[in-house]
């Protein structure tokens, strides 16, 4: 196993390098430079600035350079942060994303699920119209719309939650975030698991379970839970896509310190470094989790293991 | 994806949500009191190292944290900073300060003349690549030292003794005074410098002489700091501790005054302004501002190279009026002159056609389109850029129009990124009318009219009028206030004549303060430092 986990290792190096030539030359590519402004600089002033940053060089060898950074574990400094380093501000960034992101997730199964479950099961009546309608318009409502409402009512109106990310401390301000990226994707699991569930129901298995005389509460947990929930697992690569991605829009809309606002904005400041090195990470990311996924399965499935 | 691959995904991530979760609850402190000064930054400092920072949201937290020999009132007068006095020689070339007594850095040490030596060397030294190392480039050797000919010792600069630091100019330069309230020009601690070198700046090693010191600094998310207890004027500091927000979007951060996170807002976002004015009363503070939004022309391609005729009529055919009033509508002046109104001992030339009515003024450009070769059956047609922003779109679409019909041009409008835009303007070769602006860096007119001289890496429109840099020269050499400032009044009469821009409309700053905060008084460089502000709480929540 462990000779195959160092195989993949191994494999992801031209993958990696692949990503970082690619994104290197887009993002120099991209018009302008980090140090343009309106106040325009001196010649010698961006002189001096491009040779601190070895901008002034070729761009073959600049590439070597960040290379021979990369290789040693050093992003480089920010262009834009003049006192940070690009491993910093990433090492600052990501908890914050995952928190939101993975609490999004769980919100989003848990919430889904239960809800599609109570649909399928009150299959036509008023309630079932009702959950459906919601997560019709939950589906449909775009993020950055949902967001601004829930702070709206939530903390402008209400007062009972935070408006923001900096100075409210504690869960409070996990909240309505962690709603807003969820709520379409509760919406989305929930009608999934409606209709896998209606499916699952008028199966004959069921039909046997309940002949035998268990009542609904049973059926649904020892029988029909685990094969409506098939088609929710199977959505669940995109939905932490989409979690991911929606949570640029979330985490400018209440100020969050989070990956994918650094990414943005390092884009738009043509922060070079910034955006190579967010890059880098979530490659390196991907990769790592996919091998983690697939020793795990060995560990799960045997079968694999032998292979 | 597989099932399993995504199951073990949801467990993975379930886990590492638990864990950071916990995390979370662990790290819960205390809520805000009274005592803390919540205030809106559009965006992160790009440091807090007064000789690298540019932005105004870097000034706006060193101004908190560090001090100048000289600073600013709440009112935006010049006053005694780190200096307490100071005489000036009779050339108006030889500046000498005398530092403050009390004058301590947050770890006591006494800030001395040679604090601000070392900082004005680092400044101009090619090694520090700093953004204003030209702020003072009227210091004499400054511009050799930055071109790498001197060695930063060389500079101007000298202290003697422990309190009286002497400057030494190029030329007279009346404006020196307030170039030294710039944060670019703010000492830093050589001994911490020596001691935790490129990480001097992290709070907790920041040693700084202003009111406050920094305490933490989130990037993307808030720069909580704390009263200074050694600052020479502690006693008269209200406020014990301040955070500044990094609120990128003025949405949030208007959703986050009106929930009571914030008692200062950096800006009103425009799409909410009439609602604000309406829910806010006078919470809402408009003053005007010293920056000038304008449509620049490219002077070194056709169809605008030498032909000033047709730029006067493209700018005379602008309502301004209209502009400033319905389309932007903030309470923005109209511009009809170069430097803005409210500059310190100036008064700004106006455009000739300023005091006749629109449609004298469309008259007129008609006349000049058609002496330009343009009419009805060949019909102007230009290139109109503009960065990414509903408010310049709109600006944009309005000019477009008002061209169209007083004139019959056809202008296409072209959306640029903000970096790509700037890398087009620098570069003058596609552009041929852009957008842009320009804000004053100190209170003197010198600050916009030096912007346009012909070697000004800042002359977007690539302004070259030798009658022009003459009187900007005189300006220069003059002693005298009042004569300096004739030159100057001249050179701004000459630079409109030529048409080289179009000024639309005058900035204004534009704030939510709470009815908690005392001492806030708008000014025209929107300074506001926190040492100057106090809270009182009141019955109604803001």
């Amino acid at each position: 196993m462990l000779l195959y986990a160092l195989k993949r290792l191994l494999g992801a190096i031209p993958t990696l390098l692949l990503v970082i030539t690619l994104a290197f030359l887009m993002v120099h590519a991209a018009p302008g430079g980090p140090f343009d402004d309106e106040r325009v600089l001196p010649p010698e002033t961006r002189a001096a600035l491009e040779a601190a940053y070895n901008l002034d060089q070729p761009l073959h060898r600049q590439f070597l350079n960040y290379l021979a950074g990369v290789v040693t574990g050093d992003l480089g400094p920010s262009y834009h942060y003049r006192d940070y380093s690009v491993a910093e501000l990433i090492g600052n960034a990501f908890p914050v994303s995952l928190q939101l992101g993975s609490m999004a997730i769980l919100l989003a199964v848990l919430a889904g699920v239960a809800a599609g479950t109570y649909a399928a099961l009150h299959r036509n009546t008023l309630l079932d119209r009702i959950v459906m309608g919601l997560a019709l318009t939950g589906i449909s409502i775009p993020v950055f719309v949902i967001a601004p409402v829930l702070v709206l009512l939530f903390a402008v109106k209400l007062q009972w939650l935070p408006a923001g990310w900096s100075g409210n401390d504690g869960a409070g301000r996990l909240i309505l975030p962690v709603v807003s990226l969820a709520l379409p994707q509760i919406a989305y699991i929930a009608r999934l698991t409606r209709a896998s569930m209606i499916d699952v129901l008028s199966s004959d298995f069921i039909r046997t379970a309940r002949a035998q005389g268990l009542g609904t509460r049973a059926v649904i947990r020892y029988h029909a839970l685990q094969p409506a929930m098939l088609p929710v697992l199977s959505y669940m690569g995109p939905a932490i896509a989409a979690i991911l991605t929606g949570s640029v829009v979330v985490e400018e809309i209440f100020g969050i310190p989070g990956l994918g606002r650094f990414f943005v904005n390092g884009a738009l400041n043509r922060d070079y470094t910034l955006v190579l090195g967010i890059v880098i990470f979530y490659a390196a990311l991907v990769v790592l989790l996919n091998l983690l996924v697939d020793l795990l399965y060995g560990v799960i499935d045997p079968r694999i293991r032998r292979r | 994806m597989s099932r399993l691959r995504a199951f073990v995904y949801v467990v993975l991530f379930a886990a590492a949500a638990f864990v950071v979760w916990q995390y979370q609850w662990a790290g819960q402190s205390e809520q805000p009191d009274s005592s803390v000064l919540h205030r809106g930054l559009p965006a992160d400092p790009e440091s807090v190292d007064p000789q690298k920072a540019r932005t105004t949201q870097a000034g706006d937290v060193l101004r908190d944290i560090g001090e100048g020999l000289l600073g600013y009132s709440p009112a935006g007068e010049l006053v005694p900073g780190a200096a307490e006095s100071w005489t000036i020689s009779d050339d108006g070339l030889t500046y000498s300060f005398i530092i403050r007594d009390g004058a301590r850095w947050s770890n006591g040490d006494p800030v001395t003349a040679g604090d601000f030596v070392f900082s004005l060397r680092r400044l101009v030294d090619p090694a520090t690549a700093a953004f204003y190392a030209n702020a003072i480039a009227v210091v004499a050797s400054a511009e050799a030292i930055a071109a790498g000919e001197l060695p930063p010792e060389e500079l101007g600069v000298e202290a003697a003794g422990d309190r009286e630091l002497i400057i030494r100019l190029e030329r007279p330069t009346p404006y020196l005074l307030s170039l030294l309230t710039y944060p670019a020009t703010f000492p830093v601690h050589a001994g911490s410098i020596a001691l935790h070198g490129d990480d001097f700046t992290r709070p907790g090693n920041l040693l700084s002489n202003g009111a406050y010191k920094l305490d933490a600094w989130t990037p993307g998310s808030e720069l909580a700091l704390s009263r200074n207890e050694f600052y020479w004027n502690d006693a008269a500091t209200a406020i014990d501790e301040v955070r500044h927000h990094v609120l990128t979007q003025g949405v949030t951060e208007l959703n986050r005054y009106r929930a009571g996170e914030l008692h200062i807002t950096s800006t009103v976002p425009a799409d909410n302004f009439a609602q604000v004015r309406e829910e806010y009363g006078d919470q809402l503070r408009i003053a005007p501002y010293i920056g000038v939004y304008y449509y620049g022309f490219n002077l070194t391609r056709p169809p605008f190279k030498d032909n000033p005729g047709l730029r006067e009529a493209l700018s005379m055919a602008i309502d301004r009026d209209v502009l400033a009033e319905k389309v932007v509508g903030r309470g923005e002046e109209p511009a009809y002159s170069w430097v803005p109104p409210g500059v310190d001992n100036y008064e700004p030339r106006r455009l000739a056609f300023a005091d006749t009515s629109q449609d004298e003024r469309n008259a007129r450009a008609r006349r000049l389109m058609a002496e330009a070769g343009y009419g009805p059956d060949n019909p102007l047609q230009i290139e109109l850029r503009y960065n990414t922003s509903d408010e310049h779109r709109r600006i944009a679409l309005a000019v477009q129009a008002m061209w169209k019909e007083a004139l019959g041009v056809e202008t296409a409008l072209i959306n640029e990124e903000q970096q790509v835009l700037l890398a087009n303007m620098r570069e003058a070769e596609v552009t041929q009318v852009f957008r842009s602006s320009w804000i004053g860096d100190y209170n003197d007119a010198h600050t916009f009219l030096s912007i346009v001289e012909s070697n000004n890496a800042s002359n977007m429109p690539r302004y070259a009028n030798d009658e022009f840099d003459a009187v900007m020269d005189q300006a220069a050499r003059q002693t005298n206030p009042k004569w300096r400032r004739v030159h100057l009044e001249e050179a701004e009469r000459v630079f409109l004549a030529d048409h080289a821009v179009i000024p639309l409309y005058f900035y204004v700053s534009k704030h939510l303060v709470s009815p908690e905060v005392e001492g806030w008084e708008d000014n025209v460089l929107d300074y506001h430092y926190s040492q100057h502000l106090s809270l009182a709480p009141v019955d109604a929540a803001p």
